[in-house]
């Protein structure tokens, strides 16, 4: 085909008419990647169930957590079986309570450490991360070998350590872990950070006199969003993890509060008595929120890293 | 090379140090002493106990006296609890039972972990690895204190093939779940940081080389491929060993296996934070002692590192 048989006339009439090509944004862009990822979209759903049964299964229970059935304390291997007739839908545990009620509070609370946990590392270890980066030179230096001191600290004796002195409590927790989860984060943040404070946009911003400071929130941290969101997602499951080896040692939260690793622990201390389902439940919600997260985590990594493409 | 060892030796110190005043501040700021018990002491026989272990001594004083008997004596001095024992005497107990099976189950993570990764990654896309890294990701999710029970579960109540905890001098009955429970998470990671570097390794120049002379196969992968594709794994095998000690707190606990994790776990339990403190630092040292061998080795196996 040669160019005079093209008619010019009615492709510029086309032209002219023509829609406006549609710009995509890179985040619809990584929506698009992300849904076609099916175990990625999997993990969302699974997660999304687990949420709503960790906030609204105790609707459904027909007991409240703390509840005690004294015709059922102690003989929970005999009568306390998972049944729908009498309501334990999980069955129960030794004392008597409702492993259903008992599970989804659980699942809630070791939801919620590890949602806070990760917010703390995103909040903090962005910052700390762009600052030194951004900042270089000797603050940068100084900076980064206070991070690599605090790595070699055992954390897991620490949060252990002050646990145990300053009393087991939530608060403590969420001190433990906020102290040990932002210094991978930070790591991550300031290798970005150091590759984009050379770009002309940042630059035109130092060249128009912004302040370093405005620089770093207005301009580093937003670029920085993509690669923190993955690492927040796969820090959620492992935060989750050190709260319930915490849990497991029965340091965790008090009674009659209960999170998934102290429930596992319940049910691996008692499975010699043969009440499997004070293990099944809560591993079975356990494993379903790691590997929730996990896929989630690796779905927006594939979803929004531009290497990948 | 060796002047990167000092530096690296002369950063690690203070870091200790810096370990050893927190734990030291911490242990201090706590509410309520080691001889606080339900039932109180008279105010004679607390005086007494303080002189004993040194309380009375002013804060910095105490804290120097620790110092010292750590680096001159290397004694992480007595016992809060256990009268007649030093905090030396406990872990020397405990640790070398957890050095045992941790080194056991390390050296198998490595190996299976190595060779189930490389095996992955150069049959790709075969059922082989389809199961490889169905192991990886299903192990990611079983961390220790998951897997134990689920362990005695099957071998001790189902099967009835091991006993379900005791040490017994490490008889091989004994440390099978132990080493198991302790080596299936970082088998996996390794495996999966294996393929994953294998597989970026084997699309490289010198690989395509290496084949287009004629090597067989599993010639260019032991002489070109493995070397290059181990570094990753090598950056995650320090901090790997250092959690193994911590990951012995749920082996001792539910394995009864009485290593080092039972003496923190006992110690917790009864707030005996000299021993806590002395089996932090422990594990500090080792983390950075690790770290370092890691980093030298690393220069060793990667001649374009120079630091």
């Amino acid at each position: 085909m040669t160019l005079s048989t093209i008619d010019m006339g009615a492709l510029a009439t086309r032209l002219a008419t023509l829609d406006e090509v549609k710009g995509r944004s890179p985040w619809t862009d990584a929506r698009i990647r992300f849904s076609r990822n099916k175990a990625a979209v999997a993990g969302l759903i699974m997660l999304i169930l687990c949420f709503a049964y960790a906030f609204f299964g105790q609707l459904i229970a027909s007991h409240t957590y703390d509840f005690t059935d004294f015709n059922i304390m102690g003989n929970a291997a005999k009568m306390g079986q998972p049944s729908w007739s009498n309501g334990y839908y999980f069955g129960t545990d030794d004392l008597g309570r409702d492993l259903f009620a008992r599970t989804a509070m659980g699942t809630r609370i070791s939801l919620f450490v590890g949602v806070i946990g990760s917010v703390i590392a995103v909040v903090v270890g962005t910052l700390y991360g762009a600052i030194a980066g951004y900042v270089g030179g000797r603050t940068d230096g100084v900076m980064m070998r206070i991070v690599d001191i605090l790595l070699a600290v055992p954390f897991m004796f620490v949060i252990i350590l002050l646990l145990v002195m300053f009393g087991k409590s939530l608060s403590m927790l969420f001190l433990g872990i906020g102290l040990l989860s932002w210094l991978g984060m930070s790591r991550i943040v300031r290798g970005q950070t150091l590759t984009l404070k050379n770009k002309e946009f940042i630059e035109a911003a130092r060249a128009t006199g912004v302040p370093a400071f405005t620089i770093i929130i207005r301009h580093i941290v937003p670029n920085l969003l993509g690669i923190v969101a993955v690492y927040a997602t796969l820090l959620v499951p492992e935060m989750i993890l050190t709260e319930s080896f915490i849990s497991f040692l029965g340091l965790g939260v008090q009674e009659p509060q209960t999170s998934l690793g102290e429930l596992i622990s319940e049910g691996a201390r008692t499975i010699r008595y043969g009440t499997l389902w004070q293990l099944a439940f809560p591993l079975f919600f356990f494993i379903t929120t790691m590997f929730a997260f996990y896929f989630v985590g690796d779905g927006l990594r594939d979803a929004l890293d531009p290497k990948d493409r | 090379m060796l002047s990167y060892i000092a530096k690296r030796v002369a950063v690690a110190i203070p870091t200790l140090l810096i370990l050893i005043v927190i734990s030291f501040l911490l242990m201090h700021a706590a509410p309520g002493g080691p001889f606080t018990f339900e039932k109180k002491l008279s105010a004679a026989v607390l005086a007494n106990l303080d002189a004993k272990y040194g309380l009375d001594q002013p804060v910095w004083r105490q804290m120097l006296t620790y110092v010292w008997g750590i680096i001159a004596h290397f004694d992480f001095g007595p016992s809060f609890v256990y009268k007649d024992r030093t905090v030396n005497e406990i872990i020397a107990q405990g640790f070398p039972i957890t050095l045992y099976y941790g080194m056991i189950a390390f050296v198998i993570a490595v190996v299976v972990g190595v060779l189930l990764g490389v095996f992955a990654a150069v049959f790709q896309n075969s059922w082989l690895d389809y199961c490889a890294v169905g192991i990886s990701i299903g192990a990611q999710v079983l961390p220790n204190f998951v897997l134990a029970p689920i362990l005695v579960l099957v071998f001790t109540l189902w099967l009835g093939w091991l006993p379900g905890g005791g040490w017994e001098g490490g008889q091989w009955q004994y440390l099978v779940m132990p080493v198991i429970a302790m080596a299936t998470a970082y088998m996996a990671s390794i495996a999966r940081i294996t393929r994953s570097s294998m597989l970026e390794v084997l699309t490289s120049n010198h690989i395509r080389t290496a084949r287009s002379k004629g090597l067989p196969t599993w010639k260019v992968i032991t002489r070109h491929a493995l070397k290059p594709s181990l570094i990753p794994v090598l950056s995650y095998l320090g901090p790997t060993f250092v959690s193994m000690i911590t990951g012995s707190v749920v082996v001792d606990m539910y394995f009864s296996t009485g290593g080092i994790g039972k003496a923190f776990v006992d110690a917790a339990l009864n707030r005996d934070y000299a021993v806590m403190m002395g089996v932090t630092l422990l594990v500090g040292a080792l983390t950075i002692a690790f770290n370092l061998l890691v980093d030298v080795l690393y220069a060793w196996i990667d001649p374009k590192i120079r630091y």
